[in-house]
């Protein structure tokens, strides 16, 4: 399904939560939306899912408006960090409504994972650890085979190993069926090889969205003595760069192989780094 | 073979490299399978799709051939064009750093040539 994000504001109050964003979103990709706290993410998520309207501006999903749209929202299945489900509920009164409300939903896919991650269906929500109901809103997420399914920090509480199965089973599902899947997440050296294009909001507004591998290519750590470095970077797009007794280490966009032929000390930068120091130029 | 990739290089170039080397030291030979993109995606959990770029480019680079409902497989003379390849970077990667170096150590061409000689014995 297309994604269509046009002009979209959302201001609280005194808060501009989005700041006048456009872009699109044209393929089934695993994307990953990235972001300091309070960068706007998880607005621009509650909108995609229809949950909240914008101030301004609109995002169309195959050309409609998501919000009281019931045909696009059966399309769409985010997963919150948490308060996913009524606490009332049990477990599997939650699968129930989620199986009636999601056409796509896989019931086999849902048995597989409460057995993986020893999900009591009796239980009540309330009484869930929170990565027992972490674990219950990935089930969810991975069984509903929503086209466009969004997790936003889905694993609060969840140890090492039972996040690891997440990425795994996502994986499977994922080459088993192509569907958008939005993630977004702090932990972003776990997942970055996962993502085929990544998003990065700062302070409401989108400043990257580029492929991952591009990235990888294009963001480069160079290295050498502090004249010789500033020599080359004087006409380069520097991110950041540090000093230290005479010697200088820069970020920089751009052609690695430009700095390699320059005969100064090169490494790439993960993507995590860039969007620390992407976000941290924003900022100051 | 590497346990996991590294974040800071692209990744189709990991798995492009990954390939080389398996056919460099004979380990998969002209006419054998290379594993699928969806093995590569699971074994080092990475998005298929990257792992299809790096596959893709060993094809259009003749070191692999389709065959249809089958798989990837090596060519005759993959090994072939990865040795003329390599060399070509050979230059890049060791000899012009190794000047480098040499230059700022003050060690003159002369006694670089001795050196290598010295390495032959």
């Amino acid at each position: 399904m297309k994604i269509d994000v046009r002009d979209l504001s959302k201001k609280y109050k005194e808060v501009d939560a989005l700041k006048n964003i456009s872009f699109q979103l044209e393929e089934p990709k695993i994307y990953g939306l990235l972001g300091r706290n309070g960068a706007g993410k998880t607005t621009f998520m509650e909108i995609l899912a229809g949950q909240i309207l914008a101030t301004k501006g609109q995002i169309y999903i195959d050309g409609e408006k998501p919000f009281d749209n019931q045909k696009i929202n059966e399309s769409i299945c985010l997963v919150k960090e948490g308060n996913n489900f009524k606490k009332d509920l049990k477990v599997k009164n939650v699968l129930q409504i989620f199986q009636y409300f999601y056409p796509t939903w896989d019931e086999e896919l849902a048995k597989e994972l409460v057995e993986e991650y020893n999900l009591n269906p009796n239980a009540r929500i309330k009484t869930l650890s929170k990565g027992m109901e972490s674990a219950l809103g990935i089930t969810v997420g991975l069984a509903s085979k929503a086209p466009i399914t969004i997790f936003d920090e889905p694993y609060i509480g969840l140890d090492a190993a039972a996040r690891k199965k997440f990425y795994e089973i996502l994986l499977e599902e994922y080459e088993a069926e192509k569907r958008t899947i939005i993630l977004s997440t702090h932990l972003i050296d776990e997942v970055s090889l996962l993502f085929e294009e990544v998003l990065i909001f700062q302070e409401g507004e989108l400043v990257l969205k580029e492929e991952a591998d591009f990235l990888r290519n294009n963001t480069y750590a160079v290295s050498g003595t502090t004249d010789e470095v500033e020599a080359f970077i004087s006409d380069k797009d520097v991110i950041e760069s540090k000093q230290l007794a005479g010697m200088m280490t820069a970020y920089v966009s751009g052609d690695k192989q430009d700095a390699v032929a320059h005969g100064l000390q090169v490494e790439g930068v993960p993507i995590q780094d860039l969007m620390i120091y992407l976000t941290e130029r924003k900022g100051a | 073979m590497k346990n996991a990739l590294d974040d800071n290089r692209p990744i189709f170039l990991q798995i492009k490299e990954h390939i080389e080397d398996s056919i460099m030291n004979d380990v998969i030979k002209p006419g054998e399978r290379v594993p699928s993109t969806n093995e590569f995606a699971t074994h080092y959990k990475i998005n298929p799709a990257t792992a299809a770029k790096g596959i893709n480019e060993l094809v259009a680079d003749e070191i692999l051939f389709k065959r249809r409902g089958v798989g990837m497989f090596v060519t005759e003379n993959a090994k072939g064009i990865l040795i003329e390849k390599r060399k070509k970077l050979f230059y890049e990667n060791f000899i012009q750093p190794l000047k480098a170096e040499a230059t700022k150590l003050q060690i003159d061409s002369e006694e670089l040539i001795e050196m290598v000689k010295r390495e032959e014995k």
